[in-house]
């Protein structure tokens, strides 16, 4: 408690807590970054990024696919291929049942969401990583679908493209989902030698096996501004050097100053960036915008 | 070597003391009691065969990091000859959790790479605990290139907890190290034959186990995450190792059941710490018959059935779109 509130008489403290339980759900939303207190439709014409301080949320896959896409023309790719449990896993609870308690909660099979269209007339195939659902991690499905857009930039030759949001490879799986990291990755190694064009965007956060995958294979690596982005999660790391870790590690920009990454780009400009770069490499004219 | 004994193998501890004293007695007694030495000895061996007949997989990971458990440099003494280290990623530095190096396998040139883990406290903190930096995965790489420059065959040996998760091994990319490694091996000219000796500790042991044939030691381990760093995240708690260990699947037998490695090599009586040469004699059979396995194809075709491998990797079912 702070002097000034030590100092309020208590009728006061009493009112304005009322006060804040009287807004209606949903209609604010406060900035996780600098707490500032937003409309929502506001901060969602904004693509959720805080008008106030810049900073990126977190979006559902979808949402970025809508984002990035054009309107017209798209449609889903390896939407076919669903979960199963080989492992016949089970901790505090089933795999199966926090399986399809992820597909209540997000709509979705998987974490995993790709799809071909075009970004500002330009075409290619996405390939999205859902966060909600189980930490976006890295099961078999996710890494089939990624294969699957992956052959389908391949045969029609077109560039691919990987939004990452995701907690690593998926437990549950066992060594299946490790696997996952050497099969989406031999799937690039198609593209290159066809000459196709492979872009990642690294959003919050990209860890752990996605990371130590594809994830910096892109021949360009873009990221978000601020997203967390690294191999060990920093708690893990903290508890092996046992040391408090430096401001801003593993963030995009320290990644920037680092030489790992090659640019970090603002979610409002990054239709017209990957456009723009995606021309580039392909030695195709600039796009009007 | 005086045999470290694994919290559940008391009972050979044990009987091993007994035997021990028997003989310290048996110098200086009027007595023959040898026959009850070896009477023990048999007794010894039975309940060590028994012991290690039926195993848990939780068991089977202390085994598979059992600090006498042969490492990557000791078969390079057994298995191959002429092993010529060498050293640095040319970057930034030598990282000595993997160890690499030109050799000959039955007189054929060959590339030798694998984790390295210490023996002793010193040995240790020098091997980094067989934790590699990313410097360690790209004089991996450096030697990758190089067997495919020269056309030789790749031996890779698997025995890490895991990469090393340190603020400089982050700030100098450890992601980048890895995923480079898993792409330059799936499109590698030349034969990769991978062999998790020990403990197979999620990406970082991957970095260098992509291969043309994947094998396994019998009481070696191959897991996404450690059992302990599964049950803290899943059951909030890391006393529940063993139960993770079950049902993660992590052992050679149950890996090898699911279709993810070709092959099991038994380990002799009691793990491979009880006897290296006999353990090294095994392996190099089955390093031989997995050469034998890849040495007549094409690189387009090594290249495309070791892709066609790495696809099938999955479990998943297919419905129709809605």
């Amino acid at each position: 408690m702070s002097w000034l509130q030590k100092l309020l008489p208590p009728k006061i403290k009493r009112a304005e807590s009322a006060a804040r339980k009287s807004i209606p759900e949903g209609l604010w939303s406060k900035c996780p970054a600098c707490e500032a207190v937003l409309y929502r439709s506001d901060l969602e014409s904004n693509q959720s990024v805080c008008p106030k301080c810049g900073h990126h949320q977190r979006l559902r896959a979808r949402a970025r696919l809508d984002l990035l896409l054009d309107a017209e023309g798209r449609f889903e790719i390896g939407n076919e291929v669903v979960p199963v449990d080989p492992l016949k896993f089970k901790d505090s609870r089933r795999y199966t049942e926090r399986l399809s308690a992820a597909n209540d909660d997000t709509g979705e099979a998987d974490a995993m969401v790709v799809m071909q269209g075009s970004i500002l007339t330009v075409p290619v195939v996405v390939a999205c990583f859902e966060f909600d659902f189980l930490g976006g991690s890295m099961g078999s499905v996710v890494g089939e679908r990624f294969v699957r857009g992956a052959k389908a930039a391949l045969e029609q030759r077109l560039p691919f493209i990987c939004i990452t949001a995701t907690g690593g490879a998926r437990m549950q799986e066992g060594l299946f989902s490790l696997m996952q990291m050497a099969k989406t990755t031999a799937a690039i190694t198609q593209l290159a030698e066809r000459k196709l064009p492979f872009l990642t965007i690294l959003t919050d956060p990209t860890m752990g096996g996605v990371s130590a995958s594809f994830a910096f294979m892109g021949d360009v690596v873009i990221a978000e501004p601020g997203a967390l982005i690294g191999f060990a999660g920093p708690r893990v790391i903290e508890q092996t050097v046992r040391e408090t870790l430096p401001g801003g590690f593993q963030r995009s920009e320290f990644l920037l100053e680092k030489g790992a990454i090659d640019m970090i780009v603002d979610r409002r400009e990054m239709r017209s960036k990957v456009a723009e770069l995606l021309t580039l490499l392909t030695r195709q004219p600039a796009i009007g915008v | 070597m005086k045999t470290t004994f694994l919290d559940f193998e008391q009972p050979i501890a044990d009987l091993e003391e007994k035997i021990e004293k028997l003989r310290f007695v048996q110098d200086d007694s009027a007595v023959d009691i040898s026959e009850e030495i070896s009477r023990l000895e048999a007794k010894s061996e039975s309940l060590t065969k028994d012991l290690y007949a039926k195993l848990t997989p939780w068991q089977i990971a202390q085994v598979a990091r059992h600090p006498q458990r042969p490492y990557t440099l000791d078969y390079a003494r057994h298995i191959f000859t002429d092993f010529q280290e060498l050293h640095g990623d040319r970057a930034f530095a030598d990282d000595k959790a993997i160890v690499g190096g030109l050799a000959r396998f039955n007189g054929q040139s060959c590339i030798v790479i694998g984790h390295q883990k210490g023996r002793d406290t010193k040995e240790k903190i020098l091997r980094n605990f067989g934790m590699p930096r990313p410097e360690g995965y790209r004089k991996a790489l450096r030697l990758m290139r190089m067997a495919e420059k020269f056309g030789l065959p790749v031996f890779t040996f698997v025995d890490t907890p895991g990469a090393y998760p340190g603020i400089g091994a982050e700030e100098r990319g450890q992601s980048e190290a890895i995923g480079r490694n898993l792409y330059v091996m799936a499109e590698l000219k030349v034969p990769i034959i991978a062999t998790v000796i020990g403990e197979g500790g999620s990406g970082g042991a991957l970095a260098i186990a992509v291969g043309d044939q994947v094998m396994m030691l019998q009481y070696s381990t191959y897991a996404v995450i450690s059992p302990e760093g599964c049950a803290s995240i899943l059951w909030k708690s890391a006393e529940k190792a063993p139960e993770a260990a079950e049902t993660m699947g992590i052992t050679a037998a149950r890996l090898k059941s699911l279709g993810l490695i070709d092959r099991v090599i038994n380990e002799p009586v009691g793990g491979a710490h009880r006897d290296h040469r006999a353990m090294s004699q095994s392996l190099k059979r089955a390093l031989q018959d997995a050469l034998r396995q890849v040495a007549d194809l094409s690189p387009a075709e090594l290249v495309e059935k070791r892709f066609e491998r790495l696809m099938s990797y999955g479990r998943y079912k297919e419905q129709n779109a809605a």
